[in-house]
């Protein structure tokens, strides 16, 4: 995999993350462009697209597009499943995840991505021992700071998920 | 930027310290993740990059973690923290705390800077086949790895620790596998030998994990399928490989069977998941069978069940399982099997919704395409073109375009064909499509009055397309006296319709309509006065536009002065084209990248294409329209220099051959390659070429019929080079006689980066000519396409013989046949000094033997040219006249072209 964006219904950059070392301006013209052609296309369409050299898969989750490049060998099925398990990661762990959480917890967000996926390959794909990961983490920061972190952002019950 | 004091949160010194007192770490931390947030808001960040170093050495986690999140995602590599950050890394990978660990080794997969290469490259593989390390740690170390693998090869050592990573194929834990699989599939694709052994692990692994029941495999079953991921990366591990061997290939093909038959299971969940997962492991193992193209079986049935997809209720499967046929259609086991989904994919054609999965049909039409279907489909294809979205017309042409030409039977059906795109299309015709019909036309004498006569009919239309006028234009030029015994086309009659389309053209179209008015003035003398009266127009011999006023001026006064001989000399019907590669199918392929478009018969065609379209000087037709001299207007006629191959006419009014513009055919070699050629026969290691761009040097190493040849490729600039490809050129000829070895480099070339290709070499029997190597990428918005010779000649393969005066001559009498002589006598190039002349005798890598000729002044040589065939004694005698400055070279070997050939060499280098 090249690169992950998660962008919103309005074309906000929500996160991103990049597996090439590209240049600023280019991950700006990157991100103008697919969140553009993404966003353009109808519900019904398939999931994939070529552009450019690369394979785009999208998904999309309530408001939220999850959208990754990955090259012409690799597989796109495996790939919307990559996005799948990463929503439910962020699900598991923010109790309904709503675009919201991934806002306001974006480190959170990140943190999760980097314990599933690592260098553009899937590193850990059971979700027990992603979270028991992330949880450890956050036990240590209990621990330091013995202040409790609110994780879901209330006010928004509905999951991505279940859209 | 958002400036530090705009943002309430923050006080005011950008440097994060109120007066003297600098924040404490859980400040820092808030204000660094606030920076962080206002970064990802779209926002640029100038500063708190020290303070997110600061945090990397905090002891506090969340500090730490912070930290590094900051350093991931907004640190490029900005040298200057660079060694910072290294150092914070450093510390936390020595800690042995694994969450540390985790954290940096994250960081480094983060960023994959060559600087953290060289600090980091040695110490991860350690850290990785470590027994105490944490299965957590081993996971992030692999990908880790891999990702500065990826970005600087040359840093990560091969070694022991190479064979320890195989066997983490076997490891119990599945994450483990699962990270470790992703690192070997990518050394292995660079180093096939030295992972040879992860094959039969693969297999293994995979088949225990298609065989396992959904439940055992635990948290790595995804939505009832065992281990989706880990089962891709296996079975795209094994596509860097070949067929393995009998024992291990019964397994495999047992693994591919089962997934084959699970995929025809009932589904065990309605969720889109399940059937997505279990999908993606089919069409993983079907890229496989295609990849080992070896079990019929398996083919079929992949191709039968990529037929079930096709009319899936899910879009995506409809969409990969058209690109999967794509290649399958390419296997001759498959081939027919494909076909017979034709109806389906023409079906598709029409109602499929979405345009990406209508562009996939029609691929894999083109890709099924052959003699037998080939009218329906271009039929099929052109129907579909009236309604195609815009932005796939032009490939449908080019397409269309190539299908016609290539399976046309009937060269009638092939000018219908492209008159009919040109109707349906013609915007989208491109100027590649409308030269390929009249090189064909020109080339084959059957077809030539069946298309003058269809082009007079299709001029006909009240509007028609301009590049039907071009073609008509063009073909009536040449062909029109086919026709004008019919009084519906007589000579005035075809000038007239012609004429009467003059008007509504552009520029070139009526520079050609020109050079078609005076082809008529030769065609049919009863006209001539008709087009002279045209040509002596104002609005002809005053042109604002000074191509068509000098094409004016200069066919009146041709058609005036020129006895009837000389016209018809001068504007002599074109000569047939050279056969070369179809432009159009170059055009394509640069357009849809080489894969697409590649079948079983174009992989054979395009490497003798490469041959073919190699550094031949563009067809003397091509510098018509380039020299603005007078005498080089007539068509290409006459005394015409060799136009140097540089930016394409301006006026491309002409036919012009766009086989030397078109940035897929190679380049033809670069200035001065001769030269840097010559002096890299007597040495082996320097620099080949070099521009502002590019430097290519060489190092090479040279055993009996054997060698290595280091390229290097140098980045000048500070951009990247995007779809770098290297590719050596050698004709059928050479090929027979050298084999040549290489691997593809990687296709992007960072700015101020070098990459190595290495040219495995073997001499299978002597050889004159001399691979050509084309490189070809993109820098910055512009294609650049160089090619040079690449200094592998005969001589390399010399192994030096001493022997004594006696038994020099013993031999060389012995080669007294007229045939194994050569002799060259030339003037001096170089001054002529003894000691730079023995060193040239050496570097050349025959034997210098002293004292063997009774001559001091003369030199000799003697050595053995070893090639896989036989081995060929050499004898040399180079003898030097200072008064003239010449030299007399005599060449004695046991076979002439030997001989002939190492004369050629060594006679350059004095």
């Amino acid at each position: 995999m090249q690169f992950m964006l998660l962008f919103s219904r309005q074309g906000k950059l929500r996160l991103q993350k990049w597996y090439v070392p590209l240049s600023d301006k280019e991950k700006k013209k990157i991100t103008r462009e697919l969140v553009q052609t993404v966003l353009a296309r109808k519900p019904k369409m398939c999931s994939f697209l070529e552009w450019r050299d690369l394979k785009i898969v999208y998904k999309r989750y309530a408001s939220l597009y999850f959208c990754c490049a990955i090259e012409d060998q690799d597989n796109e099925l495996i790939t919307l499943e990559i996005i799948h398990r990463y929503v439910e990661l962020l699900d598991k762990y923010f109790g309904s995840v709503c675009e919201l959480d991934i806002i306001f917890n974006f480190e959170k967000a990140y943190f999760i991505l980097d314990e599933f996926l690592l260098g553009g390959e899937v590193q850990e794909t059971s979700k027990k021992n992603v979270l028991k990961a992330i949880e450890q983490a956050d036990l240590l920061q209990e621990k330091t700071e013995n202040m409790y972190h609110s994780r879901s952002f209330i006010g928004c019950k509905k999951s991505i998920l279940e859209y | 930027m958002l400036p530090a004091d705009e943002f309430s949160a923050f006080p005011a010194s950008p440097t994060f310290s109120v007066g003297d007192k600098a924040l404490d770490g859980y400040s820092k931390k808030k204000y660094v993740c606030k920076l962080l947030f206002i970064f990802l808001l779209g926002h640029d960040i100038d500063f708190g990059h020290m303070e997110a170093v600061n945090l990397l050495s905090s002891n506090r986690y969340t500090e730490k973690q912070i930290g590094y999140l900051f350093i991931s995602v907004l640190v490029n590599s900005n040298s200057e923290l660079i060694r910072l950050i290294n150092n914070a890394i450093k510390n936390d990978l020595a800690s042995r705390n694994p969450t540390f660990m985790g954290l940096a080794l994250h960081c480094i997969a983060n960023v994959g800077s060559r600087e953290m290469a060289e600090a980091f490259a040695g110490e991860i593989p350690k850290i990785l086949v470590a027994g105490d390390t944490m299965d957590s740690v081993k996971q992030s170390a692999a990908l880790c790895l891999l990702r500065l693998y990826r970005t600087s090869p040359d840093l990560v050592p091969m070694g022991d620790w190479t064979s320890r990573v195989v066997h983490l194929l076997n490891d119990q834990h599945l994450g483990v596998v699962t990270a470790a699989t992703s690192l070997i599939t990518t050394l292995a694709q660079k180093n096939p030998e030295e992972f040879k052994t992860s094959v039969s692990l693969a297999v293994s692994r995979l088949s225990r994990i298609v065989t396992s029941a959904s439940t055992d495999l635990q948290d790595y079953t995804y939505y009832f399928v065992p281990a989706p991921w880990l089962s891709v990366k296996l079975l795209r591990l094994l596509q860097c490989y070949p067929p393995p061997d009998p024992a291990v290939r019964g397994r495999l093909t047992e693994c591919l069977e089962t997934i084959l038959n699970k995929a025809q299971e009932p589904p065990k969940s309605k969720k889109v998941q399940h059937s997505n997962a279990k999908n993606a492991v089919l069409f993983e193992a079907i890229s496989l069978i295609i990849h080992h193209d070896s079990e019929p079986n398996l083919l079929v049935r992949a191709c039968n069940q990529l037929g079930q997809f096709l009319q899936h209720r899910e879009t995506n499967l409809r969409y990969l399982a058209l690109e999967s046929m794509c290649t399958l259609a390419s296997s001759e086991f498959s081939h027919e099997a494909v076909k017979t989904h034709i109806e389906t994919v023409t079906n598709a054609l029409k109602t499929e919704r979405d345009v990406s999965v209508r562009q996939r049909a029609v691929d894999l039409l083109y890709a099924m395409c052959d003699r037998s279907n080939a009218q329906q489909i271009v039929a099929e294809m052109l129907s579909y073109l009236e309604t195609a979205d815009y932005s796939i017309r032009e490939e449908i042409v080019l397409k269309v375009a190539i299908l016609a030409e290539k399976y046309a039977v009937d060269y009638t059906w092939y000018v219908d064909t492209i008159l009919n795109l040109i109707r349906i299309a013609g915007d989208y015709v491109s100027e590649e499509v409308w030269y390929r019909v009249i090189q064909i036309v020109i080339n084959r004498d059957d077809v030539q009055g069946y298309a003058a006569k269809t082009v007079f009919e299709a001029l006909q239309a009240p509007a028609c397309h301009e590049n039907l006028v071009k073609v008509g234009g063009y073909i009536l030029g040449e062909f029109g006296n086919l026709i004008a015994g019919d009084p519906r086309s007589s000579p005035l009659i075809q000038f007239n319709l012609l004429h009467s389309k003059f008007h509504l053209c552009s520029v070139p179209t009526r520079a050609l309509l020109l050079s078609t008015y005076i082809k008529f003035v030769n065609l049919f003398p009863e006209v001539k006065t008709t087009i002279q009266d045209v040509l002596r127009s104002d609005s002809q011999l005053k042109n604002a536009d000074v191509e068509l006023q000098q094409r004016a001026v200069e066919y009146l006064r041709l058609s005036t002065v020129a006895s009837t001989d000389i016209l018809a000399t001068v504007l002599e019907e074109m000569p047939p084209f050279p056969e070369r590669e179809s432009s159009i199918l170059a055009k394509l392929k640069k357009k849809k990248g080489p894969s697409t478009v590649t079948d079983l018969e174009e992989a054979k065609r395009e490497r003798s294409a490469d041959i073919n379209g190699g550094p031949e000087p563009a067809p003397a037709s091509a510098s018509a329209t380039s020299t603005p001299s007078p005498s080089a207007d007539l068509l290409g006629l006459g005394a015409a220099p060799p136009a140097p191959v540089g930016p394409p006419p301006s006026s491309g009014g002409l036919l012009v051959d766009v086989f030397s513009d078109s940035p897929s055919a190679v380049a033809p070699l670069a200035p001065g390659s001769e030269d840097n050629f010559a002096r890299f026969v007597c040495k082996n290691n320097g620099v080949l070429f070099e521009n502002q761009l590019l430097q290519i040097g060489l190092k090479s190493e040279f055993r009996q019929n054997l060698g290595r040849m280091f390229i290097f490729y140098g980045n000048k600039t500070s951009t990247q080079f995007l779809s770098f490809t290297p590719t050596l050129i050698c004709s059928d000829d050479l090929r027979a006689n050298l084999s040549l070895q290489t691997k593809p480099v990687d296709p992007t070339v960072d700015g101020g980066a070098q990459v190595q290709q290495v040219v495995n070499i073997e001499c299978v029997s002597d050889f004159t000519e001399a691979p050509v190597l084309n490189i070809q990428f993109r820098y910055g918005g512009t294609f650049q396409n160089v090619s040079v010779k690449l200094p592998i000649t005969l001589n390399k393969f010399f192994q030096p013989t001493e022997m004594a005066s006696q038994d020099f001559f013993q031999r060389w009498k012995q080669l007294s046949n007229p045939q194994q002589e050569v002799q060259n006598i030339f003037k001096a190039k170089h001054p002529m000094d003894t000691e730079i002349t023995k060193a040239k005798i050496i570097g050349f890598g025959s034997a210098l033997l002293e004292e063997v000729d009774p001559n001091p002044a003369n030199f000799v040589g003697a050595g053995i040219i070893h090639t896989k065939t036989t081995q060929i004694g050499c004898l040399l005698r180079l003898e030097p006249n200072l008064q003239a400055q010449m030299y007399r070279l005599t060449l004695r070997t046991s076979k002439e072209t030997v001989s002939q050939r190492l004369c050629e060499l060594l006679s350059e280098q004095f």
